[in-house]
């Protein structure tokens, strides 16, 4: 009889490790990725790495400066097209939408999120870079901006839904409009899942690569303009990850310390700064 | 006190004259609200049958019945807040100082007629912005009039002496009773004709229901109140009214005083002395 009951104990004791083992592996993950970039990376990270030119090959020092402002000028423009659209889409979705269209939205949303970041890449490469037959920081600014759309759409529509309808119809019985109770009440009730989900969207685009490589292009100096083919820490990490050359290799891991660190910051201070007046 | 015929047969007989609504003796120019052969459908089904009613004015008119008879989606018919359902509908005639309530705009209409709901529900904002909310809404933007108009309507909820030092803190960090109190105090600041209020003190203690009752009391002669409740013995303290629903029909409504102690139909009688409901 007792042998049904060291194999329940076994069992038990098994899918309670196996599990917090899988829990561990989730943690774990970040904590290693974090530990050998700054074992790699570290090294090459210094004040001249964030701003400096990167130097020819062979020459000591030089930095990603241009890199790191590209990515920036690049998510800015992500930000102006993906955040309002996303954000406007989900509002409709979760107040506005009728059932069978607000379905159909819904599932192309989730489509359009689905399609890998290459084709996104081509699709600006179609749309921008042909046309005015050059690389530019606008093509890349658009690839990654659809690509934004649909986790906003998303994310902004699961935020107001948790809004309680009592608050809405509070708003309501003091004589507000649909759009000023959405506005004054319901977007502000939810701004924290809002927030939230837009740092996270931003920080997914952050890392993108394959939708830059051939509208954003790279470049070794500073992007003249808006116009003009720019650098990123993603492609960066890329060109110099396949490249020969050790010294290469070393800044490469650095610049994704870079890009990691940022991504972190942005997180943080995003989950920092809204949880900390969720209610006044 | 009635006659002891059976209730079912009342129940069910169309009562003769729609057109003639229950307990229509005040004088005409006393009534706010004018309520006559309201039909309620939320899609395919009926909710209010034939509903004929005055509203007195600046009177407190109470609505009592037992849960599922209609009495609070009666009640959100007269700030048209059973639009925001899909597929509801209401017919027939409800007249706001002669104005046609069904076709008015909805927006105007609820800056006159306020609602106070089952449950506090105050805004994630401050005290001050929860109360200066309606007026802002409304175009009250001076700061002197909107803190002149905070204290007012906190001073008439009885809420004011309990917040004055702390109208910046967060509406949640008050007690249920006083989120409620907030909530009123939040639909007086608009100077409503008329304050709907559904079920107020169902999710409060008895002290917070105490206090709701005064406030309530105090307020009689300045704004014209609804009140829909559960609990009978607050309909015969504080109305000078009462309606009693049941099955989406009304059943009776006449003084206060006469619908408790000379109750015209056996269904009331019974409601009242606890045998159903």
């Amino acid at each position: 009889m007792s042998w049904h009951k060291t194999w329940r104990k076994f069992v038990n004791y098994f899918m309670f490790s196996l599990t917090g083992l899988c829990a561990l592996v989730t943690v774990g993950a970040l904590f290693f990725i974090l530990g050998y970039l700054l074992w790699h990376g570290g090294s090459s990270l210094s004040w001249a790495f964030l701003t400096h030119l990167p130097t020819p090959v062979g020459e000591p020092g030089g930095g990603m400066a241009n890199a790191i402002v590209g990515s920036a000028k690049l998510l800015l423009l992500a930000s102006l097209l993906g955040i309002p659209i996303g954000f406007m889409g989900g509002v409709y979705l979760a107040e506005f939408g009728g059932q069978a269209f607000s379905s159909v939205v819904r599932y192309t949303a989730d489509l359009l999120n689905g399609v890998p970041s290459i084709v996104m890449g081509i699709f600006a490469y179609t749309v921008v870079v042909l046309p005015m037959k050059h690389f530019s920081t606008f093509a890349g600014g658009l690839a990654l901006g659809v690509m934004m759309i649909p986790i906003a759409v998303r994310s902004t529509e699961e935020a107001l839904r948790t809004v309680p309808v009592m608050l809405r119809e509070g708003a309501l019985a003091l004589g507000a409009s649909k759009w000023k109770t959405i506005a004054t009440v319901v977007v502000p009730a939810a701004r924290k899942g809002i927030i939230t989900g837009i740092v996270l969207d931003v920080a997914r685009v952050a890392g993108e690569t394959a939708p830059l490589l051939f509208t954003a292009f790279s470049n070794r100096f500073w992007s003249p303009g808006w116009n003009q083919p720019t650098a990123s820490l993603p492609v960066m990490v890329y060109t110099y990850a396949i490249s020969p050359y050790d010294d290469w290799h070393r800044q490469a891991w650095a610049a994704g310390l870079v890009l990691l660190t940022l991504v972190l910051v942005a997180n943080v201070a995003a989950k920092l700064s809204v949880s900390g007046r969720s209610a006044s | 006190m009635t006659s002891s015929d059976p209730g079912n047969a009342t129940l069910l007989k169309p009562r003769s004259s729609p057109a003639q609504p229950l307990g229509g003796t005040a004088a005409a120019d006393n009534v706010k609200m004018r309520v006559s052969g309201l039909d309620f459908y939320y899609g395919p089904k009926q909710s209010l049958f034939d509903i004929s009613l005055h509203v007195h004015t600046n009177r407190i008119t109470a609505l009592i019945g037992p849960s599922g008879c209609g009495k609070s989606t009666f009640l959100r018919t007269l700030n048209r807040m059973y639009e925001t359902v899909p597929h509801a509908r209401a017919e027939g005639e409800i007249l706001f100082d002669n104005e046609d309530l069904l076709t008015m705009d909805p927006v105007a209409l609820r800056r006159r007629v306020g609602m106070v709901f089952q449950r506090p529900n105050p805004f994630p904002k401050s005290i001050f912005d929860n109360v200066a909310y309606g007026l802002r809404v409304n175009g009250t933007h001076r700061w002197s009039a909107l803190q002149e108009k905070v204290e007012k309507s906190l001073r008439r909820a009885v809420l004011w002496d309990e917040v004055k030092d702390q109208l910046h803190k967060s509406a949640y960090a008050l007690s249920g009773g006083q989120q409620q109190r907030l909530c009123i105090a939040r639909a007086l600041a608009v100077d409503p004709e008329v304050l709907l209020l559904d079920e107020p003190c169902s999710s409060l203690d008895p002290i917070a229901t105490a206090k709701i009752e005064e406030l309530l009391y105090s307020l009689q002669g300045q704004c014209t109140l609804i009140i829909v409740t559960h609990n009978m013995q607050q309909a015969a303290r504080v109305a000078d009214f009462t309606g009693f629903f049941l099955l989406g029909k009304l059943i009776e409504f006449n003084k206060t005083e006469i619908i408790f102690k000379t109750p015209a139909k056996k269904e009331t009688e019974d409601y009242i002395t606890g045998r159903f409901g």
